[in-house]
């Protein structure tokens, strides 16, 4: 096991930024940590990183208690959220600098980042400062791989970042899984769980749940219902009005509907939105995804915190 | 519903930085009260066509007109007819709520009294009541974009530029705020919107996709992916995408 975290609790303040966190990540798993700003990515990595102590709990990653930040800080990969390169160096110089510091060559390691460093290597005269977006990604990753880590840490590395970078980054992840690191990534985009091995969803703190994606949603335990309509905004107000109506929300080109009822009745339904004068009306009933999975989960727990 | 009435026309629209063409002459109508996606990758131009629009830059060549003024001589008036709001910017962390009402109210123009009833209104319908007089820092992201978005319609705009305004917000709050976004365009409100998030892009009349400065593709979500046969709308986006970048390799 790469990272094993135990009962791990922060609070800032009144802001209690994590609540008794626990899961594990193994060698060669690429690790999803998913959940909405503000729930506490950010502050679990630094831990982790050993950049900022919890107050309680214990973690150990590498093999190494995070007290030993020393043999931690050798052992393993950090990309922050925030671009941390030095814009005023060149893409090459960069790339240079990390492996020095870390007492490595850039030749030696080479072979890990070929791929990624291929597709920026006709800029590796270019400040680091004026690459684009995707381009500065993919440079943070390389200098965040070349002393080849046992354990690579990414902070939201997708973030405002378009789906084509976006796809191609989680290709790059999926490659350097294979070469057996472990991989803890973290992403406010719910399509990413899909795409890795297990998951933990995070909100407000606390982790709602850790599984693969499958079983995840296979939790949500109740019908849901597509329904596909031109005129999104006025269905979505008259369910609202349905005696039987638990949830609505808009989901791409759907709306999708949850019951009050275990046995819902779709038929009844679609008479109630006719009467209501929507005669466009198409209802299917759905497997659910990570994200209605989320908002499931989440609902729930913010209900157990108010009662 | 059909809409055929402009609120926004942008002709051969064009914007150069020296030698490098971030905009190549674009060109797209925005009817009103229509939910108009603009989409494209990291890069495309977006930003830097945006800015024009709401006259904040000037194009190197070609027309526009939104809300019915020249984007070259009237953009003060543009600015008045518009509301704007981003993810990066949008409230002022340190103003409280009620300073920031005041605030944005003045700088449109509008009365103190106006300044009151809008506020008063405001608050009560996002519950936000017993928040008034904290500071904006203190609110949680998802209620920061929900007040940011009915500040900028404070002074009852036209049109209402939208940059990325859901990015990181947990997913139940997203979709409050597309509620309130459509309950915005039913009241005939324009809404011009950027977003990363391809499911968000269905929720729009018609998108565009923009890649490398031209747009490349115009249509209701529902006849673009017929046309390229795909699914969904991150296909849509990925298909365009990835051949500019087959056709520049080449």
């Amino acid at each position: 096991m790469e990272i094993r975290i135990e009962s791990i609790s922060k609070s800032f303040g009144d802001v209690r930024a994590l609540v008794d966190v626990t899961f594990d990540v193994n060698a060669g798993e690429l690790f999803g940590l998913i959940g909405p700003d503000g729930g506490g990515k950010t502050t679990l990595f630094r831990i982790l990183t050993t950049l900022m102590l919890p107050d309680s709990g214990n973690a150990v990653v590498a093999g190494y208690p995070i007290s030993d930040y020393q043999a931690i800080r050798r052992s393993v990969g950090y990309m922050p959220g925030r671009f941390s390169l030095y814009p005023d160096l060149t893409v090459e110089e960069n790339l240079k600098f990390f492996a020095s510091i870390f007492g490595t060559t850039v030749e030696k390691n080479y072979e890990l980042i070929r791929d990624i460093y291929v597709q920026i290597e006709p800029f590796r005269d270019r400040r680091a400062g004026a690459l684009s977006g995707g381009m500065k990604q993919k440079l943070a990753l390389c200098c965040a791989l070349i002393h080849r880590p046992k354990v690579l840490f990414l902070d939201e590395p997708t973030t405002g970042v378009d789906p084509v970078s976006r796809k191609e980054f989680w290709e790059m992840l999926d490659r350097l899984r294979q070469d057996g690191m472990a991989i803890l990534v973290s992403t406010a985009y719910m399509d990413e769980a899909s795409l890795c091995d297990r998951v933990a969803l995070i909100h407000q703190g606390k982790i709602l749940t850790t599984d693969t994606p499958a079983n995840i949603t296979v939790t949500f335990g109740r019908p849901l219902y597509a329904i596909r309509t031109s005129n999104v905004y006025e269905v979505t107000r008259d369910i609202e009005s349905y005696a039987y109506a638990r949830t609505i929300y808009p989901f791409g080109e759907h709306l999708h509907y949850t019951d009050k009822r275990e046995k819902p009745d779709p038929i009844e339904l679609e008479d109630f939105l006719r009467g209501k004068g929507h005669h466009d009306i198409e209802l299917t009933a759905i497997e659910p995804t990570i994200e209605d999975a989320f908002m499931e989960l989440a609902e729930t727990h913010s209900q157990i915190l108010t009662q | 519903m059909t809409y055929s009435d402009p609120i926004i026309s942008v002709d051969k629209l064009t914007k150069k930085f020296g030698s490098f063409t971030a905009v190549n002459a674009i060109s797209f109508q925005v009817m009103k009260g229509e939910i108009f996606g603009f989409l494209g990758a990291n890069g495309a131009g977006k930003t830097t066509a945006m800015k024009i629009l709401i006259g904040i830059s000037r194009p190197t060549s070609g027309t526009a007109t939104v809300a019915g003024y020249d984007i070259y001589k009237q953009t003060e008036q543009i600015k008045k007819s518009i509301g704007y709001m981003s993810q990066r910017f949008s409230l002022y962390n340190d103003l409280t709520i009620k300073e920031n009402i005041e605030f944005f109210g003045g700088i449109y123009g509008l009365t103190s009294r106006q300044i009151r009833e809008k506020s008063d209104a405001l608050v009560e319908k996002l519950g936000l009541q017993d928040k008034f007089n904290r500071p904006i820092s203190d609110l949680p992201l998802g209620w920061k974009q929900k007040l940011a978005f009915s500040v900028a319609l404070l002074h009852d705009p036209k049109i209402i530029f939208l940059d990325e305004p859901t990015g990181g917000v947990d997913p139940v709050t997203r979709r409050m705020f597309w509620n309130m976004i459509y309950e915005a365009a039913y009241r005939g409100v324009t809404i011009f919107v950027t977003t990363h998030y391809m499911d968000e892009a269905e929720y729009c009349n018609r998108v565009s996709m923009m890649v490398d400065g031209k747009i490349e593709a115009l249509d209701s979500p529902a006849r673009l992916k017929e046309k390229f046969g795909v699914n969904s709308m991150n296909d849509v986006f990925v298909r365009l995408a990835r051949n500019q970048d087959k056709a520049k390799v080449q």
